[in-house]
């Protein structure tokens, strides 16, 4: 089982994420998180996603996303080059005397406890993959009363860009008029 | 500033100034507001009688052209019905434009009548598609929508339109420059990968030319075959490529695949190179794919990346259009061979042997009824290389593609990817269309027929004077062979009957074209080139041929290439080829 990371701009159009997750459908591949949002530009989203590579080449499903029409770029993420967090809100049972071994748990971690009731916290932890993993499976000996958790995302360590990557490997950062006129007309 | 004119107005405008001269459609509800300009339009709007026969239409028209082909429809069914149509030209890199109308913008999500979500159902079947709610943007779609379907790697665009957008008011402006982000086809090849892939052809003893349809596509067999003369290999021809390389060549083995020749077939496995040119590695090719050509170094260029590496890794990637990289292939071999150039004279002497002992052939049905081979044969011959041909999909499909003999690019026309019974009437009516001084001759199954022949009324109505042989053996003959083969003949669900009914001459005749038939050998050829002479009609001849005839030779579905069979239960005779 091969884990992989894959930063995707997008364009910020109806339907691109019904594309992406269609392609990923019928070609087999398994999703194991998503995350969409907005970026720099209103025009362009991006979609971070975790992808379960068993059978599959990277290479082969960096090319079909590309085929993609609204794709503009595609980037694996590595641990080594990049900056990696998921978001989880955890609903944790605090009857008894637990509070005090949630609260000790919940510092480790550098989680906060956001609100309290009379019988559970919810906690709100960043973390990696790896982190966030851990930390659930401390609390879970308190029991777990609810959770949700994020997508992952992740930012290229450094001054690069992934932007400007594909804009200079499409040959489109130097004009922003770039014609395609050549030939379309039937 | 321009007076404002309706979004329909605009729709028809952008087609035009795409350079639309024809379209296959039917109006309805939601599409409607369109179809009043297009009563006043040069385009030439051809009424059919089902959806699917506008898809095919369209797609028969664009692969004898090379221009997109364009259909239209309506709303909810007349959407979904073009689906088949659109599946089979993105299985079979097809340049086609869809249009529908969709219901009103306010209505959409709503179930309301006629509506059908096409832009989803179709997202997984075609290159792109659209939904406009905004009649500002409907020129811009239309040029994108032409431009994606023909540039990069040929396929069908769709673009679904709501009625108030048709409706509304809007200032019209053809893009001159499209700016698509995220789609920039590469079409130069990479010269390190043009280098290498001419150094490894001249270190192969065993070069091969494994052709694919991408040839056809990107007008590129005269080129083709300046480089394959150079390199003095053999070639193989698929499905979809017959006609890239002429079959009187010859260095010319054939089909390969599950029905082709002993030669292509056993060329591919033997050889140490495949110069793959704008082929996919398709399983109808591979057989099984882990014992697919096992001792073969793979040049594999294609102007789709995402080919590269998807069933066979490709040892030189050539990314491009065809056109380009064999243009700079021929230089760059000539370049290796002055250097140096192994010897193949061995590898053709294996090859010639092949053929000489495996030629394709057929034993007439010992009842003295009629061969199916045969006549396809005779229409082949009689017609020439000029003609089109176009199949549907079964035997009569792979008889027409091993016993027609092709000369010429965009003369073969078949579903080879999706394999939609029902293609052929059509898909014939459009190259008719795009090709109208050429005879275009349907060859039909007597099961194809019956799922599309309403088209006839079409052509007989519109002077598309197509030709259609139904090869009638009153069974779904492709599944019965199955059944023979692997069923223990128990030929469940696939008797037709059609020599009873109906009567197809007949049903002909009713739809406003000559209904011939022909049930004995000595009348085919007079029949042929009666059918030959009519040209203010369409003609449909019934030729009523022996149901137990098989296609041979065969690699059964899922296994190995290396066992071919050249007919029931016998292999080639190895033992006596030195391979």
């Amino acid at each position: 089982m091969a884990q992989h990371t894959l930063s995707v701009l997008v364009e910020n159009s109806p339907g691109v994420l019904a594309r992406v997750a269609s392609l990923f459908s019928r070609r087999g591949y398994n999703i194991d998180s998503l995350a969409v949002g907005p970026t720099e530009s209103p025009e362009i989203s991006r979609i971070t996603i975790v992808l379960n590579l068993e059978g599959h080449a990277l290479d082969q499903v960096s090319a079909q996303l590309f085929k993609l029409v609204n794709v503009i770029g595609i980037q694996e993420m590595e641990d080594k080059n990049s900056h990696q967090r998921e978001l989880l809100m955890v609903k944790v049972n605090s009857a008894g005397d637990n509070r005090s071994k949630i609260e000790a748990v919940v510092g480790k971690y550098r989680a906060s406890i956001v609100s309290q009731a009379a019988s559970s916290l919810t906690i709100e932890a960043i973390g990696s993959s790896a982190e966030i993993a851990a930390l659930l499976g401390e609390l879970s000996s308190f029991g777990i009363k609810e959770l949700v958790q994020s997508g992952l995302i992740a930012l290229e360590n450094g001054d690069a860009t992934l932007a400007e990557r594909t804009l200079q490997e499409t040959g489109l950062a130097s004009s922003s008029t770039h014609s395609q006129t050549e030939d379309y007309q039937n | 500033m321009a007076s404002e004119i309706t979004g329909a107005q605009a729709l028809v405008n952008a087609l035009e100034d795409s350079g639309v001269d024809v379209m296959f459609g039917i109006p309805g509800g939601a599409i409607l507001p369109a179809y009043d300009p297009i009563f006043d339009s040069k385009i030439r709007h051809i009424l059919v009688r089902h959806e699917q026969g506008a898809g095919h239409a369209a797609t028969g028209y664009a692969q004898v052209t090379g221009r997109v082909g364009v259909c239209i429809a309506t709303s909810g069914p007349g959407a979904t019905n073009l689906v088949t149509p659109i599946a089979d030209a993105q299985m079979d890199s097809v340049p086609i434009v869809a249009i529908t109308g969709q219901v009103p913008s306010a209505a959409i999500g709503t179930d309301a009548f006629q509506e059908a979500d096409i832009r989803g159902i179709t997202m997984p079947v075609t290159k792109h598609n659209y939904l406009i709610t905004d009649p500002a943007q409907i020129p811009r779609a239309i040029a994108e929508a032409f431009y994606i379907a023909s540039s990069g790697r040929p396929g069908p665009v769709l673009v679904d339109i709501a009625k108030d957008a048709l409706q509304k008011m809007t200032s019209y402006n053809y893009p001159k420059k499209l700016n698509l982000l995220g789609y920039n086809p590469q079409i130069e090849p990479n010269s390190e990968a043009i280098r290498d892939a001419a150094s490894l052809i001249a270190q192969s003893s065993k070069p091969i030319f494994y052709i694919g349809g991408g040839v056809i596509k990107a007008n590129a067999a005269k080129e083709l075959l300046v480089l394959a003369e150079l390199v003095g290999a053999p070639v193989v021809t698929t499905l979809m490529a017959r006609g890239a390389f002429p079959d009187s060549h010859s260095q010319h083995l054939g089909m390969p695949g599950m029905h082709g020749t002993v030669a292509a077939v056993t060329g591919l496995q033997k050889a140490d190179l495949l110069i793959t040119l704008g082929a996919r590695f398709d399983d109808r090719v591979t057989g099984k794919l882990s014992t697919f050509a096992p001792n073969a170094k793979i040049i594999h260029a294609d102007i789709d990346p995402a080919e590269i590496g998807k069933n066979r890794y490709a040892d030189v990637p050539i990314i491009g259009d065809l056109g380009p990289i064999i243009k700079a292939l021929i230089p760059a071999v000539k370049a290796e061979f002055a250097k140096n150039k192994a010897d193949i004279t061995s590898w053709w002497k294996q090859m010639n042997s092949l053929r000489q002992k495996y030629p394709l052939g057929y034993n007439e049905p010992s009842d003295g009824s009629l061969s199916p081979q045969y006549v396809i044969e005779r229409i082949g011959e009689i017609t020439g290389p000029d003609g089109i041909y176009v199949a549907g999909v079964g035997q009569h499909q792979m008889w027409a593609s091993q016993f027609v003999k092709y000369e010429k690019p965009r003369t073969w026309l078949n579903s080879g990817g999706l394999g939609t019974m029902g293609y052929a009437v059509p898909a014939a009516m459009g190259a008719k269309v795009g090709a109208p001084d050429t005879p275009v001759w349907a060859i039909d199954g007597d099961g194809c027929f019956q799922m599309t022949n309403q088209e006839l009324v079409t052509c007989a109505l519109n002077d598309i004077p197509i030709k259609v042989a139904v090869i009638n053996n009153e069974s779904l003959g492709m599944v019965r062979q199955w059944q023979t083969l692997f069923y223990k003949e128990r030929y469940s669900n696939t008797d037709l009957h059609s020599k009873r009914i109906p009567d197809f001459a007949k049903l002909a005749e009713a739809m406003g074209c000559v209904g011939l038939r022909c049930e004995s050998k000595g009348d085919v050829d007079k029949i042929i080139k009666e059918a030959n002479a009519i040209n203010d009609a369409p003609v449909v001849v019934d030729f009523s041929v022996h149901r137990d005839a098989m296609v041979w030779p065969m690699v059964a579905a899922g296994t190995s290439n290396d066992d071919i069979l050249i007919a029931k239960e016998m292999a080639p005779d190895w033992d006596s080829q030195e391979l």
